[in-house]
């Protein structure tokens, strides 16, 4: 029995401790936005937050994400700037099938709230472990940049 | 934003509410138009089949699987709140089919966007015609019957309203949710008709008045913001992978690495050790031709995915590889080069090449090859199942719902009548999601399991190593010019496993289909034209692959040109409208293409006047031709696919260590009118991004049978930092009342050649194989 901190509630999950968090998430406790791409962190479609860093929840074990916070898609719209970003995401219509966008929303935000005014090159930094195979880099840039050009948006 | 839309109503938590299942949430706030007639009347009307002599040729919807249908009762229900539920009868994987389809009936309708919801139908084509999302067709074949559905729902409501107020319907006009009476003002909303207006028939056809495209509200506007977007952004969308059910058992299936093979035998002593596995269970190989079933193998079922995938390195599988295990990729090419260097069957033959190519003042020959590639949806293939009182209800990303639910009734060995299969959003289907097989494994293993629900999960490996893969091709070009350059002799020589294969292992040629995606259809003004097709045997399952064999066909002929062009000493651009000729309407039939995306070839001609256009729009847009500096290029390519023109311009810079940057994309489309305009963008943007991605990185390999990537590190997809900086589309206007094209695939053929022209422009290197991966190191 490992104890997880999701989305500000504290829960126990009754499966092996090597268990990775992706799957925990989604099989144990329904939270089923985090999306299981390519199991060994190469793709960023499961990316979470621990204590707010951007993380791979497919390779990172229960055991080693217990006593931490851990913020989900489902949660992140709490999040000043993970709301901006949610919203930012609809205006531009960045998504086309969606199934990468949950991790590349988890991904924008934390880069957004590390550094509130990204260069070209911190996007690229920040967002190429994100694969998207319906090829919506572009919006996402686009996206990025308009949180980034919103007053209040990110500070 | 107001987000009216709920997620599916074919998502889980529906599940209980049998039939009808579209209207069961609706039906609790009262209502509806076609409440009790849904089941009964929507089968009686609106189809066309019976219309048609039998043996007449059919084209486009009419010649689809179950057609089409504009039934109002099949697609439109309105509650007493005035609340429009929209039915959606096609999948979606990220071409905002959920937004365009329910967007078109809504504007025909009248009604107020923020005020509709929209519900995904599952599979049944006698209900809602043809489902197969595939092939560009769902705006194409839909957008008028749709528009029929939208105002046959209006006409009833309008004449509700005057049989209330007593007045000639001719008074009466629908307004935003609302019917006018125009003298007096009056006003009724949607919701206070929807009793009455469900008591009235459904007003024939050719009574119909359709809106004046001058007054859509919506249809042409791309104003409207995506139906599932919120649902997205914040993790509620429900896609295959997503399926929950009570008591839900969670499965991996280890298949035979190499097409054809089988399990000689297995161990499961060690899997069935780790903790949280139930059962291992072995799923019977089906022998090829593989069509729509599953591969076989040993599948392990467990009480979440870790634990099967746990499991699944457990097991000890010995395999029976059988005939296809010496499949070799480096083998292969060699074998494919050989047949494309001797003649093979003539599938287009004009004038005489022969004796041209003897005549020509100078001739140029050049070979392409272009490997295997892999679809690698974001989401693997997915699927849920569970059996019931001899009732099996599926969940699944699949574009072809129907299919899933006619090969999960054989396979069972029940009645179709028997199968529900529901829709859930696709996370991208590019075509391996045409093929059932996955939902097949869901229903096997909740048979095995006594019926209980099963899940099954393809992890990234298992979507590389057990695909339907593009085909494989070495494509032969030889052309003659005169003296002045001009080409007067064109041979092309192409060969590839076909699709066919998958279904009958004796096919060895290119299908019509296949030869018809710009192999013989190639409507250049040269006097002398023969296409071969020598034969080519497939060792693994191919199938669609979103622009099929547009990839492979377009990327020789369009490279080709560039190099004719280079050898007659020609801007690309120049010789490449010279080639295309002046604007006429080509009867495809004359190209040798019987096929023509399967529409009528006197409604869709190839038009090379449109072709011109995208080729001026696009060259325009770029600045083709303006003075770039060292390591830079452009470079042009036109395809006409799926009915539609695309011309890209690609800019890129090659350093002085041979990295390639693309800072700019210039595409111009003309695919007709366009419903929504901003989708189509998206889609044309999201099709150059995967186009320079299969280009510069993507390769399926084959060694001892098995493909040679197991993930994502092996299998690059195109990342962002290598994406191109900017991509421009531009549309060309269009008619609605004139047919539609296709929007979804079209613009992937012309970006790989659009690029390698342009590498030649920059570095004076030609590259003839792809991918492109570190040729320019070289
Ligand atoms: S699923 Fe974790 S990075 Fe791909
Ligand atoms: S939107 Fe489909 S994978 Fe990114």
């Amino acid at each position: 029995m490992v104890t997880l901190n999701v989305n500000g509630k504290t829960q126990q999950v009754d499966v092996a401790p090597d268990t990775p968090l992706l799957w925990a998430l989604r099989d144990v406790l329904g939270l089923t936005g985090t999306k299981f791409g390519c199991g060994i962190a190469l793709c960023g479609a499961c990316t979470v937050h621990l204590d707010g860093q951007p993380t791979r929840s497919c390779v990172t074990p229960i055991s080693a994400a217990a006593q931490r916070k851990i913020t989900t898609v489902e949660g992140i719209g709490a999040d000043r700037v993970g709301k901006a970003v949610q919203t930012a995401w609809v205006e531009v219509g960045v998504p086309q099938c969606g199934y990468c966008q949950a991790g590349q929303v988890m991904s924008a935000t934390a880069l957004l709230k590390q550094n509130p005014k990204p260069t070209d090159a911190d996007i690229d930094a920040a967002m190429s472990g994100n694969i998207c195979r319906c090829g919506t880099y572009s919006r996402i840039r686009a996206a990025i940049q308009r949180v980034a050009g919103q007053k209040g948006a990110t500070q | 934003m107001s987000a009216p839309h709920d997620s599916m109503t074919s998502a889980p938590s529906d599940a209980s509410s049998d039939s009808p299942l579209l209207l069961a949430n609706v039906s609790r706030r009262g209502f509806l138009i076609g409440a009790s007639a849904f089941g009964g009347l929507v089968l009686a009307v609106g189809f066309p089949a019976a219309l048609r002599a039998a043996d007449a040729p059919k084209y486009g919807r009419d010649g689809m699987p179950d057609g089409w249908t504009d039934n109002p009762l099949a697609f439109v229900a309105i509650g007493e709140d005035g609340t429009v539920t929209i039915v959606c009868h096609r999948s979606e994987m990220g071409q905002g089919v959920r937004t365009g389809m329910p967007m078109i009936v809504a504007d025909e309708l009248e009604a107020d966007w923020k005020r509709v919801r929209i519900a995904q139908a599952p599979g049944d084509q006698k209900r809602f015609g043809n489902q197969d999302t595939d092939g560009s067709r769902s705006t194409r074949h839909f957008f008028e019957p749709m528009r029929r559905c939208g105002a046959a729902a209006r006409t009833m409501l309008e004449t509700a309203a005057a049989t209330r107020w007593n007045v000639p319907v001719g008074e009466v006009e629908a307004r935003n949710h609302e019917v006018v009476h125009r003298q007096s003002g009056r006003r009724l909303g949607y919701g206070a008709l929807a009793k009455d207006a469900a008591k009235l028939p459904v007003p024939p056809r050719d009574t119909l008045r359709l809106k004046d495209p001058s007054r859509f509200r919506y249809i042409g506007k791309g104003e409207l913001k995506l139906a599932d977007g919120p649902n997205i952004v914040s993790g509620k969308a429900q896609y295959g992978i997503d399926t929950r059910l009570p008591g839900m058992l969670y499965a991996v299936v280890a298949r035979p690495p190499v097409y054809g093979g089988k399990v000689a035998k297995y161990d499961a002593a060690e899997a069935l050790k780790v903790p949280g596995v139930v059962r291992v269970v072995e799923i019977e190989q089906s022998p090829p031709p593989a069509e729509f079933n599953p591969l076989g193998g040993v599948a392990v079922v467990a009480r979440n995915t870790w634990a099967a995938i746990k499991g699944r390195q457990a097991l000890k599988i010995e395999w029976n590889d059988g005939p296809n295990a010496g499949y070799d990729s480096t083998a292969f090419k060699a074998t494919l080069e050989e047949a494309a260097r001797k003649p093979g069957k003539v599938v287009r033959n004009d004038g005489d090449v022969d004796g041209a190519m003897a005549s020509a003042a100078r001739r140029v020959e050049a070979e392409y090859y272009i490997p295997h590639l892999a679809h690698a949806t974001m989401e693997p293939p997915a699927a849920t199942a569970r059996i019931v009182q001899g009732k099996c209800e599926a969940w699944g990303c699949i574009q072809s719902p129907q299919a899933a639910r006619d090969r999960i009734a054989k396979r069972l060995g029940m009645s179709a009548d028997n199968v529900k299969v529901n829709v859930t959003l696709l996370g991208g289907g590019f075509g391996r999601k045409s093929k059932p097989d996955f939902m097949i494994e869901a229903a096997v293993l909740s048979k095995a399991m006594s019926g209980a629900p099963v899940k099954v999960t393809w992890t990234r490996e298992d979507d590389l190593h057990n695909s339907y893969y593009h085909t494989v091709s070495v494509e032969h070009l030889e052309a003659g010019l005169d003296a002045g350059g001009k080409p007067v002799a064109w041979l092309h020589r192409t060969v590839a496993p076909t699709i066919m294969s998958t279904f009958n292992p004796e096919a060895r040629n290119e299908a019509p289909f296949e030869l018809g995606m710009n192999a013989v259809n190639v409507p250049f003004a040269i006097p002398n034209v023969r296409v071969e097709n020598p034969e080519a045997t497939a060792h693994t399952r191919i199938g669609w692959f979103r622009s099929v064999s547009n990839i492979p066909h377009a990327f020789a002929v369009q490279s080709f040109v560039a190099e004719l062009a280079a050898a007659a000493g020609r801007d690309p651009k120049d010789f490449l409208l010279e080639l295309i000729g002046p604007a006429r309407r080509i009867d495809p039939r004359t190209l040798g293409d019987t096929w023509n995306h399967g529409e009528d070839p006197e409604q869709y001609p190839l038009d090379t006047g449109r072709m011109r256009r995208v080729v001026e729009t696009a060259a325009r847009e770029a600045g083709w031709g303006k003075t770039l500096p060292k390591g830079r290029g452009q470079g042009i390519a036109v395809v006409y696919s799926f009915v539609t023109y695309v011309a890209a311009v690609v800019e890129v810079l090659v350093n002085d260590k041979g990295e390639l940057a693309i800072p700019r994309v210039d595409v111009a489309v003309d695919c007709g009118a366009q419903i929504n305009p901003d989708r189509v963008r998206s889609q044309l943007a999201g099709a150059c991004t995967m186009g320079v991605s299969l280009a510069t990185k993507e390769e399926i390999s084959f060694k001892a049978g098995r493909v040679e990537q197991d993930n994502y590190n092996a299998y690059e997809i195109m990342r962002t930092d290598a994406s191109p900086r900017e991509i421009r589309v531009h549309l060309i206007p269009g008619d609605f009342n004139a047919p539609l094209g296709g929007v979804g695939e079209p613009g992937v053929p012309p970006i790989a050649p659009a690029l390698c022209n342009a590498i030649f422009a920059a570095t004076g290197k030609r590259i003839r194989r792809l991918p492109i991966r570190d040729q320019l190191k070289a």
